[in-house]
């Protein structure tokens, strides 16, 4: 009747939970690494890495984006462009001031 | 009149990505005052933070991924005609946004009843650089919890619409669009998590 199902692709109960499983290990990295490793500047940049690792697997498997339109990637790229260009911007003013 | 109905259904979903990406410039504009101030004040920052309740944080970054996890596999559910299934996920899905909830409450209410919180007397005889660290805790935490309570009202929709049976395995897109706001919710508390938790 309808064609719903058509662009929405489905994702395997098993490949979901694996990735969820990633998401749990990427969890347990990032606290350890806060315990373990000295804290500072560089264990920012190692939590922030994490982070995203762990945005990204979510916003290709949770959210479909893998399967997704050309143009919705577009939109995506877009906005994360502008979201580093305004927090690039804003640290050559702190950095340089 | 097929393709119509499709339409309709790439056209909410571009909608709600659209508003996400409104969502996490939002989101943006509070990390980029984090980063800012993180520069400014390193070491009141780090002594702010000790004071973070970490194994409520991790237990609810536990929550709050296992949650996301569970309306994803509610789609495939539906996509396999197993509505009663789906049901039970979305429930999950609630269900995990209360605990998440609840837990916040009781890390609110330890550091509020501590003089912790905007404007208290502690914060404000205390280091400039700890009182702007849990000024921008308290409103970034504070909206991502708002976005927690939204998302659950949004899924509890859904829930009853998937029990009335008007959301189907051929018509999911409320759900779709649900799942989309639940796992942004899901994407920015990763990013909060261990900036505000673990960092320092």
């Amino acid at each position: 009747m309808t064609t719903n199902t058509r662009k929405t692709h489905e994702l395997s109960y098993a490949k979901l939970t694996a990735v969820w499983l990633a998401l749990m290990v990427l969890t347990a990295l990032t606290v350890a690494a806060s315990r373990l490793t000295a804290t500072g500047i560089p264990h920012v940049w190692v939590s922030l890495a994490i982070a995203i690792l762990k945005g990204g697997l979510v916003v290709s498997y949770f959210m479909h984006m893998r399967t997704e339109s050309t143009v919705l990637r577009w939109f995506l790229f877009v906005t994360l462009t502008t979201l580093t260009i305004f927090i690039g911007l804003t640290f050559f003013d702190v950095l340089y001031r | 009149m097929n393709q119509a109905r499709h339409n309709d259904h790439e056209d909410a979903k571009l909608g709600m990505w659209l508003f996400l990406f409104t969502e996490l410039l939002l989101f943006g504009g509070l990390f980029l005052l984090y980063a800012v101030y993180l520069r400014r004040y390193p070491h009141e920052f780090a002594a702010a933070g000790k004071r973070m309740h970490v194994v409520l944080g991790t237990l609810n970054t536990v929550v709050l991924i296992s949650s996301s996890l569970m309306v994803a596999l509610a789609i495939t559910a539906l996509q396999r005609h197993e509505p009663r299934r789906a049901l039970w996920l979305v429930s999950g899905t609630v269900a995990c946004a209360a605990i998440f909830l609840v837990n916040k409450y009781i890390e609110w209410h330890a550091e509020i009843s501590h003089g912790v919180y905007p404007g208290s007397a502690l914060l404000k005889a205390g280091a400039p650089g700890e009182s702007i660290f849990y000024s921008l805790y308290y409103l970034t935490v504070g909206l991502h919890g708002l976005h927690v309570l939204i998302g659950a009202i949004f899924l509890t929709v859904v829930i009853v619409k998937l029990k009335r049976g008007s959301i189907t395995a051929h018509n999911f897109t409320l759900l779709e669009n649900g799942a989309l706001y639940w796992h942004l919710v899901d994407l920015i508390w990763i990013f909060v998590f261990p900036l505000y938790y673990l960092i320092l």
